[in-house]
């Protein structure tokens, strides 16, 4: 079998297709990032706690009311987005006006809230979700064997960042969201509800976190800390692509994602730090995100 | 009226001080005070935890909260699983009057800790912390090392499987002293019976995807994973294992998990895992009743180990106090080592001079969906390990204590 530094070929594969996987949940909750940010100019930090809550809705909604993950996919990121209308009705509308620091200082805030109310009524162990039915069993690609689920997954994240990206960039919708955000007091007198669009806005965003947190309930451990132990990488990857970027943070997402594959298999023990390394590098040669423009 | 009230007030303090002063003699400060030091609010605060606290609180109530006349109070902080912070912590309270520590969990924090008790002469029992350089390169006088550790869960979970046939071993590691003490007494063992450790890899604590790390396990042709890893390290992995079908030509060797974790992963992903374990709610009549109580008070959680092994350390100190008449630690620490140790938790149990508290351990294996009855029916008994084969025997001791002699 042919090898690459030792490593059988095949098996390489595996990785990065595994690594694929995980790039998916990145692209998708830096989506949600960058969208906030480059909208409302807030850097969201409750959005690894919006993504632990869709997970955990996801358990709930499951064993308490019998609903479906297919269900889930539709009405959980609803329900978070719901909650995201709440926050920026209620919170985020107040400091606009102010430092950005401010709104980060209490999305951080509003994220401890968030999981220490989740870790007092569920502990952190975890709660149990399954695969569903349908896509259990694995695809043969030869190479390995890649279980349904995860193939699922892709998909499920190309066609969300492809859309998303399309509705902000080529739709009228998009055009008057990006109007609004540069000069929303034009933008307004042309009888269009700027704040109204913002609130839209936002609650897209963490709706796609929500959404990232039901496709992750069934493989991964489904507990109150979930969101914490992502987010930081989630915030790399935002800061890689570019802050704002939108493009940026889905092809950044899945290429760290393929790179953290790679360092499973050849210095495991620095797969947690390798986006960081690569965001240091990616800062001193260009400031503004391999994306972003410099403003 | 006024003078009879005087008259009565001071009648109350001089008993009260009679009280005190023949308590002083024998107690210092007045008051027996035990911390709960622990992991509150992160990965391991369901093993440990509130519940530890809860515990502690069982064996004080039973006592009757007196010891020599002398109340007894508990305290409680949270570590946050960082060593600096507990040592830290446990210096203020050992200052400030705390006459032991209990609880704990996670082994970094709890190594600092034994340091300081060691320099401050007072006591440690530790319960929750798995590594077993605490009785052994890292062993002091002041330190106890309560219910488990890595050496009794690794060899007795690997033990039935090396019998299997199950003779080439893979393992995923912790990378953190933690588990890499579990990976090594285990190795150890497995060596020892004629097996082969075929490799491993060390994989960052709180990693959330080990799908890649069981995909080099499932390449190396192994016979057995050995998961070296504890909470939601092994939750994931087992979680993984069962989405890529690798249980279906490889066995998983779960060297450490609580009935946390199988509860939290369900008992469709969980079946047919080995847990070895010191203690599990329904043993016998005395555990049931006691994991009843304790549960009433936890919102209906059952409790771990680690809790058990809180109770019975707390229970056991006091006893130990009143037994050797006072809380000077060196007495009261001769005395715990030359008792034996019997509750509704623990039967029999022994502390050896290196410190290591040695009991009957126990292999369960985690029920089918279809043998459970309830939420927490989760484990049947396959085995009862004597304390001299659960634990390593003090012929292997490295602990300075020992090999000195």
């Amino acid at each position: 079998m042919t090898e690459i530094f030792g490593v059988p070929v095949a098996a390489l594969f595996g990785q990065l297709v595994l690594g694929l996987v995980n790039g998916c949940f990145y692209a998708m909750l830096s989506l949600g990032l960058a969208i906030i940010f480059g909208m409302l100019n807030i850097i969201n930090f409750s959005h690894g706690a919006l993504y632990m809550m869709g997970a955990v809705f996801t358990w709930f909604a499951l064993t308490t009311w019998n609903i479906s993950w297919w269900w889930c996919l539709l009405l959980v990121p609803l329900a978070v987005g719901i909650f995201g209308i709440g926050v920026e009705r209620l919170l985020l509308r107040r400091l606009y006006k102010v430092d950005p620091l401010y709104g980060l200082l209490l999305t951080f805030g509003l994220a401890l809230v968030i999981e220490g109310l989740f870790r007092y009524k569920y502990g952190v162990s975890g709660l149990p979700y399954g695969i569903p039915e349908v896509f259990q069993g694995a695809l043969n690609l030869g190479f390995m064997f890649l279980p349904k689920y995860r193939a699922i997954v892709v998909a499920a994240t190309l066609v969300v960042c492809f859309s998303t990206w399309f509705i902000i960039e080529r739709t009228q919708l998009g055009a008057y969201l990006r109007a609004g955000t540069e000069n929303p007091p034009l933008v307004q007198s042309f009888g269009i509800n700027v704040p109204a669009m913002i609130t839209l806005t936002y609650a897209i965003g963490v709706g796609l976190a929500g959404l990232a947190g039901v496709l992750a309930a069934p493989t991964l451990q489904v507990s109150p800390l979930m969101g914490s132990n992502l987010i930081i990488v989630v915030f790399a990857v935002v800061v890689i692509g570019g802050m704002g970027s939108i493009l940026g943070s889905i092809v950044t997402g899945l290429g760290l994602g393929l790179i953290e594959g790679l360092t499973k298999v050849f210095y495991s023990q620095a797969s947690n730090t390798v986006v960081f390394v690569i965001m240091a590098l990616v800062l001193l040669v260009r400031p503004a995100g391999l994306f972003g423009r410099e403003k | 009226m006024k003078r009879n009230l005087i008259i009565a007030v001071a009648i109350m303090l001089l008993a009260a001080s009679g009280a005190w002063a023949q308590a002083k003699g024998k107690i210092s400060g007045g008051v027996v005070k035990i911390g709960v030091l622990d992991d509150m609010s992160g990965l391991y605060s369901d093993i440990g935890g509130q519940g530890d606290v809860v515990a502690a609180q069982m064996a004080v109530d039973e006592f009757g909260g007196k010891v020599l006349g002398a109340p007894i109070q508990v305290v409680s902080a949270d570590h946050q699983n960082k060593p600096d912070v507990g040592a830290t912590k446990a210096r203020e309270w050992y200052d400030g009057g705390v006459n032991v520590i209990v609880g704990m969990v996670n082994s970094g924090v709890t190594l600092a800790v034994t340091k300081v008790a060691n320099e401050k002469h007072r006591l440690v029992i530790d319960s929750g912390a798995g590594s077993t350089r605490l009785t052994n390169e890292d062993c002091n006088p002041y330190t106890v090392h309560y219910e488990y550790d890595t050496y009794s869960t690794g060899t007795t979970t690997a033990k039935p499987m090396v019998a299997a046939g199950g003779k080439t071993w893979f393992f995923i590691t912790a990378d953190y002293a933690f588990g890499k003490s579990l990976q090594a007494d285990t190795s150890r063992f497995v060596e020892k019976e004629g097996g082969k450790v075929l490799g491993s890899v060390l994989a960052p604590l709180n990693a959330s995807d080990f799908s890649s790390f069981l995909l080099q396990a499932q390449a190396s042709g192994a016979k057995v994973i050995g998961l070296a890893n504890a909470g939601g390290d092994t939750i994931n992995s087992v979680k993984a294992a069962s989405e890529f079908g690798i249980t279906k030509k490889q066995k998983l060797a779960a060297l450490l998990i609580f009935i946390t974790d199988v509860h939290s992963l369900g008992l469709n992903a969980a079946q047919g895992l080995y847990a070895a374990t010191g203690f599990y709610w329904d043993h016998d009549n005395d555990s049931r009743k006691w994991s009843k109580e304790f549960a009433a008070k936890m919102n209906g959680k059952m409790p771990t180990m680690v809790q058990a092994g809180t109770y019975s350390s707390t229970l056991h100190y006091l006893k130990a106090i009143q037994a050797a008449g006072t809380d000077d630690p060196d007495a009261v620490m001769k005395q715990l080592k030359s008792m034996t140790l019997n509750d509704a938790t623990v039967k029999g149990g022994k502390i050896r001079p290196d410190g290591r508290m040695v009991h009957e351990f126990y292999l369960y294996q985690v029920k089918t969906p279809s043998e459970s009855k309830g939420p927490w029916d989760l484990y049947k008994l396959v085995a009862t390990v004597p304390p001299d084969q659960a634990f390593q025997p003090l012929s292997e001791s490295r602990c300075p204590m020992i090999t000195k002699k």
